[in-house]
């Protein structure tokens, strides 16, 4: 029938005519659509890697260089024969210390640790900071710093001939072991980490079992009803709400309206510098109802994709509704249900506007010690550090993202470890 | 050899109507089976005979699977389903109110089509039954059992732990046997359990359960009508009405069925003149 070209005239019955593919004969244009389309897609992927590595080539340009320090004492002058500081004792460095600060300073430091018990590093570093105190007049990126160094040398020449310049790592063991402070040189992450991880901690242990269990309710057990049906809509549509209204949820509700259980009056803690329900409880809290929508909406899938007979296989043996869940769904849908809960973490520990509504602490020094403390969170820090004038803040920050980073891919490796150990338990 | 087993159990029931050997296990009483506002299943009356196989056949769509699902109860796990009728196990009707349908399912076990092993070691899948079902005996000696009994013990004894996922399709389907059999059911459905199997898997399935027949009520959904006449000592041919829904057109000993048929759809049936 198909080479019946003659059918052409006449009565046409219903027959294939070569003409009917004119697509075949135009391979070479099909062939070249596809790779048209083959090289959007490239583009699309070369596009994507050069956003991501200027993003990191700008944090780690900031996060290094060189910085041009000026003392206000010269720390030869401290010295008997102009020794350098490191050279001399420790009950010298106590004698200048004591001769160089007001005496309500040096009582000070004695009531926050007796001198005796303090190492020889630590008086050197209060002499520094208190006594030498070194302040940066000039900074530079990394990448001017290793290209372009005699530019360097020649603007310090013209306007600070007496500044010292030194290669300033701002990422440092200080900088994850020091508190906040309000010199760049000093200021660490210390708090902020610790902030962090408290209320990450919180969040999950809310967030986690109650996303858990509204899922397996949802997909297990609600049947079919309207109601049900506009609970669903609803979740779904919370996960896309902007996450400053959260912050403005947590406000309203955990700071304001249960101040007494988020400050932890209700327990007995009176520490009058946490009131106002402006807590790590609070800020978890907070944070568990914004990640909330994402773990139920991911939990949900993982249970939906439970194959069907596996249930009935557990049915079949007798076992109740809950026997199958426990013993069958849920192990099975841990893998999925976890990689879920590595993404809503993930943005949780992004999470920055919530907790300036619900009321972060910008400055703080010491560390948190509990649900019920004031905190600071990494977010918050960073974005403390780069609203400020002074330029030094702004390499700090970037020194603040390297950590923020690297606790992500720290928390999110655990969780693929444990999601791996998970899956090849059940395969 | 089949021929002469099913004379023997044909003479069995028709002498021992009310004796203990072969009482029926299950009787169906008008049943009718509902998805939503579908009656997919319609007024079966049917008698399965204690310790036989029982074979349902028909074409597709009539209701075979859902006649099966109906007898444990599992027709409930899928939303809208529900029942008029009486299905007595025992003299017991298993839809009255007090009955418990996990009960039901642990005296009416039920191998499905696909094989289904659970995501764990061979070892667990047997056991696991028997855990929830509160066993309290020897369990390595109830596994062992019950793998034998399956008449796969020989192949996985060395291998107890590894994962029932790696088993061939056939072997998977007879650790799904195994795993029914170790809660001590008195009646094992099977949802077409050798659909999914190559010839040879098939053959051993259906060996099984001329053995597994010695102690236990079977009743089969097969689309293989060769299957049907191999195995059975009883057929019973579903068809549908002009609602769609499924009928029992005929049912009686799988030999007068094959042989003669009363009904002319039957027999076009087993001709293969439809279906």
């Amino acid at each position: 029938m198909i080479n019946n070209k003659s059918s052409k005239t006449g009565n046409k019955p219903i027959s294939l005519q070569v003409g009917d593919f004119p697509e075949q004969f135009n391979l070479p244009q099909r062939h070249q659509r596809g790779a048209f389309w083959k090289v959007i897609f490239q583009i699309s992927m070369i596009v994507g890697i050069i956003a991501l590595s200027a993003l990191i080539f700008n944090i780690i340009n900031e996060s290094f260089g060189y910085i041009a320090l000026v003392n206000e004492v010269d720390p030869e002058s401290l010295t008997p024969h102009g020794i350098p500081l490191d050279e001399i004792s420790k009950d010298d460095l106590i004698l200048i210390l004591q001769e160089n600060v007001s005496s309500g300073l040096f009582r000070r430091l004695e009531r926050d640790q007796p001198f005796e018990e303090r190492s020889r590093e630590n008086v050197l570093k209060l002499v520094i900071e208190r006594v030498v105190n070194p302040e940066i007049v000039g900074t530079w990126p990394l990448s001017v710093s290793l290209f372009n160094k005699n530019n360097i040398l020649y603007e310090l020449e013209q306007n600070h001939p007496h500044a010292e310049l030194i290669f300033q790592s701002w990422i440092d063991h200080e900088f994850f072991t020091s508190p906040q402070s309000s010199k760049p040189l000093y200021a660490g992450v210390r708090t902020a980490i610790l902030g962090s991880l408290w209320t990450i901690a919180i969040t999950i242990l809310f967030a986690f079992p109650l996303g858990v269990g509204a899922a397996i309710y949802l997909e297990e057990y609600a049947g079919d009803t309207w109601i049900n049906r506009l609970i669903q809509t609803n979740i779904n549509n919370l996960a896309g709400v902007p996450s400053i209204i959260y912050g403005m949820l947590g406000l309203a509700i955990f700071v304001r309206a249960l101040g007494p259980l988020t400050s932890g009056t209700l327990f007995g803690v009176t520490d009058p510098v946490t009131s106002n329900g402006r807590t790590i409880l609070s800020a978890g809290l907070t944070l568990a109802i914004l990640i909330l929508p994402l773990i139920i909406i991911n939990a949900q899938e993982a249970i939906r994709a439970i194959p069907n007979s596996l249930r009935q296989a557990s049915y079949g043996l007798g076992a109740t509704k809950w026997q199958t869940i426990w013993h069958h769904v849920l192990p099975n849908a841990l893998p999925g249900i976890l990689t879920g809960t590595i993404l809503a973490i993930s943005r949780a520990i992004g999470e920055t506007a919530p907790l300036v509504v619900v009321g972060a602490a910008t400055f703080i020094t010491f560390d948190p010690e509990g649900p019920f403390s004031k905190f600071t969170t990494l977010p918050i820090q960073i974005y403390q550090w780069t609203a400020r004038p002074q330029e030094e803040f702004r390499n700090i920050a970037a020194a603040a993202i390297i950590v923020l980073l690297i606790m992500l891919l720290t928390l999110n490796a655990i969780a693929v470890l444990l999601r791996n150990h998970f899956s090849r338990r059940i395969s | 050899m089949t021929m002469g087993r099913l004379q023997i159990s044909e003479t069995k029931v028709s002498t021992n109507n009310t004796g203990s050997s072969h009482y029926n296990a299950i009787e169906v009483k008008d049943l009718s089976v509902f998805y939503g506002e579908f009656r997919a299943v319609k007024n079966v009356d049917l008698k399965i005979k204690h310790n036989q196989i029982t074979a349902i056949i028909g074409p597709s769509g009539c209701g075979k699977s859902t006649v099966l699902r109906s007898f444990n109860r599992m027709n409930e796990l899928i939303p809208g389903a529900h029942v008029s009728g009486e299905v007595l196990f025992h003299g017991q009707n298993i839809y009255s109110p007090e009955v418990d349908p996990v009960q039901v399912r642990k005296r009416v076990g039920m191998v499905f089509q696909k094989p289904n092993p659970f995501p764990k070691s061979i070892y667990d899948n047997v056991a696991w039954g028997a855990t929830i079902n509160g066993f309290r005996g020897n369990m390595d000696e109830l596994v062992e059992d019950s793998l034998r009994r399956a008449a796969l013990w020989d192949e996985v004894s060395d291998k107890l732990h590894q994962s029932g996922l790696s088993l061939s399709g056939g072997q998977q389907q007879r650790l799904c046997i195994a795993r029914t059999i170790a809660v001590k059911p008195d009646i094992i459905l099977m949802d077409e359990p050798a659909s999914a199997l190559d010839p040879i898997a098939t053959l051993k399935i259906e060996e099984l359960m001329r053995e597994l027949a010695e102690d236990y009520t079977i009743i089969i959904v097969t689309h293989n009508m060769q299957q049907a006449a191999r195995v059975s000592d009883f057929t019973a041919f579903f068809t549908m009405d002009s609602d769609r829904a499924g009928i029992l057109m005929e049912y009686g000993s799988t030999t007068q069925l094959f042989t003669a048929p009363s009904e002319k759809i039957t027999e076009e049936y087993i001709t293969g003149r439809f279906g």
